[in-house]
């Protein structure tokens, strides 16, 4: 398979992780097991790392959460540079994404969930703040997700053409 | 009683006779509908990008809401001529050879205005755009139509070309890539009919406005060949290639003396094309190619979809290189190209269009356009297989 058309397998995966390889083989002329194939290849890979649903948890009932994202500074060391202690940060499950960031007076930018402000603020304060590299953090909480991921959450594209024209 | 002209005689008998557009009768029907999947649109599915929407905004902020001068804005027109040549290989004066139009319909109505005498004949390649004959006929010229088939993949071949030249034969008409039948012309099989259009001294009106959507090869302009640029009325616009078919904003393009005869109509009638429009198609050639491309990527993959899908249903469906639209045989059925749409559209709920609504030899087809969402898609072919397995 030649690299556009693996791009173009990704996209289609990208936009619907459901969709089955027979499906792709025909939108992309290939026959279904090569693309069969060609997702295991990229999943042995890692290119392909895990098929996630897009949930909008605003519209989940009795689920309370809030999400933050806390601006980290923090002290590099030598020879691991901001390595070391990001991935430490990876490793709580309360964290959802960690960056490291260019052109701002923070190193690391950290996505949170939690249930409650305060759960956050405790996790930030005794677990984040706490760690030997940090120089110190910043919390700004999410009010609302309009765009994730590419995808309008409240999608009001619709239709707008008229049913036949020629 | 006050002497009244009856109803009927108000109109011109050119007007009078003109036959109400056939897609009409479809859409009347289909909009009455329910929870009809309609592949009987002719225009993307996407709306226009983003970039294009907010070009234009920010002109009516800045308050660009005059008339341009008739032919449009200088700097679209030089964006247009550096367009042409870089991805087609023609090459028009800015300021002499190209006109910026409402749509490419105007474009189409100004070509034949401009060339036709009354009684002139013109050729028109079928099956084709529902506008061609009836703005032959208004502007006083006879269709002559020419057939393509199936067989040929919706192509024009040399032998029909020179059957139906008449002395009165002025000019030639066809859209390549073609709605409806996403047939294409590649430079050699053009080059095959140069010789009889040169011996009759034709003159050549291309709508290339599907140009950008082909599929595995781009597209071959006629205007392109050889001796071809002075005999030939490029059209094109923005509508399909842009997803800006609302704007209605196209170009002509032509030799200086048929293009001062075609601003003489576009200036006494239409002045000068929507400002806003003008400046949403200068950002789509400046900075709209990469959204253009993500659109094609994904015409192709649903072409591709949908012509297999046909095939496996069992319909005959030749592989349309270009435009948004699958032409398949539904002959097999026994049944008329409308009987057989008007039974998918009562009984599965699934509008298309009539092949014989673009002209006779369309008949035995049908116009799927697969503008539409692969849920969509996906769903008509159940339906068209469950028809097709009530009709066998």
């Amino acid at each position: 398979m030649d690299s556009k058309k693996q791009r173009e397998l990704l996209h289609l995966l990208e936009e619907d992780s459901r969709m089955s390889a027979e499906q792709i083989g025909k939108m992309l002329a290939l026959p279904t097991e090569a693309v069969e194939q060609a997702i295991a290849a990229l999943e042995e890979e890692k290119v392909i790392v895990k098929y996630p649903a897009l949930i909008n948890w605003d519209r989940v009932e009795d689920h309370p959460y809030v999400n933050a994202m806390i601006d980290v500074k923090v002290t590099p060391k030598r020879d691991v540079g901001f390595d070391e202690v990001a991935e430490r940060i990876c490793r709580f499950p309360e964290v959802k994404a960690v960056y490291l960031m260019s052109g701002a007076s923070y190193d690391l930018s950290v996505v949170l969930e939690g249930k409650t402000m305060r759960e956050v603020s405790t996790f930030v304060s005794q677990k984040l703040a706490t760690l030997d590299s940090v120089v110190s953090t910043a919390t700004h909480f999410i009010l609302k997700r309009y765009k994730h991921d590419g995808i309008e959450l409240e999608d009001r594209d619709e239709d707008r053409r008229m049913v036949v024209t020629p | 009683m006050s002497a009244q002209l009856s109803v009927k005689s108000r109109l011109s008998s050119t007007v009078a006779s003109l036959k109400p557009s056939g897609i009409r009768r479809f859409f009347d029907l289909a909009a009455s509908m329910e929870g009809v999947i309609s592949l009987g649109v002719g225009e993307p599915d996407f709306v226009t990008p983003w970039r294009m929407r907010e070009a234009s905004i920010s002109s009516l902020e800045r308050g660009h809401t005059a008339y341009t001068s008739n032919a449009g804005m200088l700097e679209l027109r030089v964006e247009i001529q550096k367009y042409l040549e870089e991805r087609f290989s023609v090459s028009y004066h800015p300021e002499s050879e190209i006109l910026v139009t409402v749509g490419a319909s105007e474009a189409i109505d100004i070509a034949l205005r401009a060339i036709l005498d009354t009684g002139d004949e013109v050729l028109v390649v079928e099956p084709c755009y529902v506008s061609y004959e009836p703005v032959i006929r208004l502007a006083g010229g006879v269709p002559v139509f020419l057939k393509t088939t199936m067989e040929n993949n919706f192509k024009l071949t040399p032998d029909e070309l020179e059957k139906h030249v008449t002395p009165r034969t002025k000019a030639i008409i066809f859209c390549y890539p073609n709605n409806p039948t996403g047939g294409t012309m590649t430079a050699d099989e053009w080059k095959t009919l140069l010789p009889i259009i040169e011996k009759h001294d034709l003159l050549v009106i291309s709508d290339e406005i599907y140009a950008e959507l082909t599929y595995g090869r781009m597209h071959d302009s006629i205007a392109a060949l050889p001796g071809m640029k002075d005999r030939t009325i490029l059209i094109s616009g923005f509508s399909k290639a842009f997803a800006m078919t609302g704007w209605r904003l196209g170009y002509v393009c032509a030799t200086p003396d048929l293009l001062a005869g075609m601003l003489k109509i576009h200036q006494y009638t239409m002045l000068c094309a929507p400002t806003m429009a003008q400046m949403a198609a200068l950002e789509a050639l400046r900075h709209g190619r990469s959204d253009m491309e993500q659109m094609i990527e994904s015409y192709r993959q649903r072409r591709n979809f949908v012509v297999d899908g046909f095939r496996e249903i069992g319909l005959s469906c030749h592989e349309p290189d270009g435009a948004f639209y699958a032409f398949p045989s539904i002959a097999a059925t026994g049944l008329s190209s409308s009987e057989f749409a008007e039974k998918l559209l009562m009984e599965e709920k699934v509008a298309v269009v009539p092949g014989e609504v673009f002209g006779e030899s369309g008949n035995g087809h049908i116009r799927c356009s697969y503008a539409t969402s692969l849920e969509q898609l996906k769903k008509a072919l159940d339906r068209m297989e469950r028809l097709l397995g009530k009709l066998s």
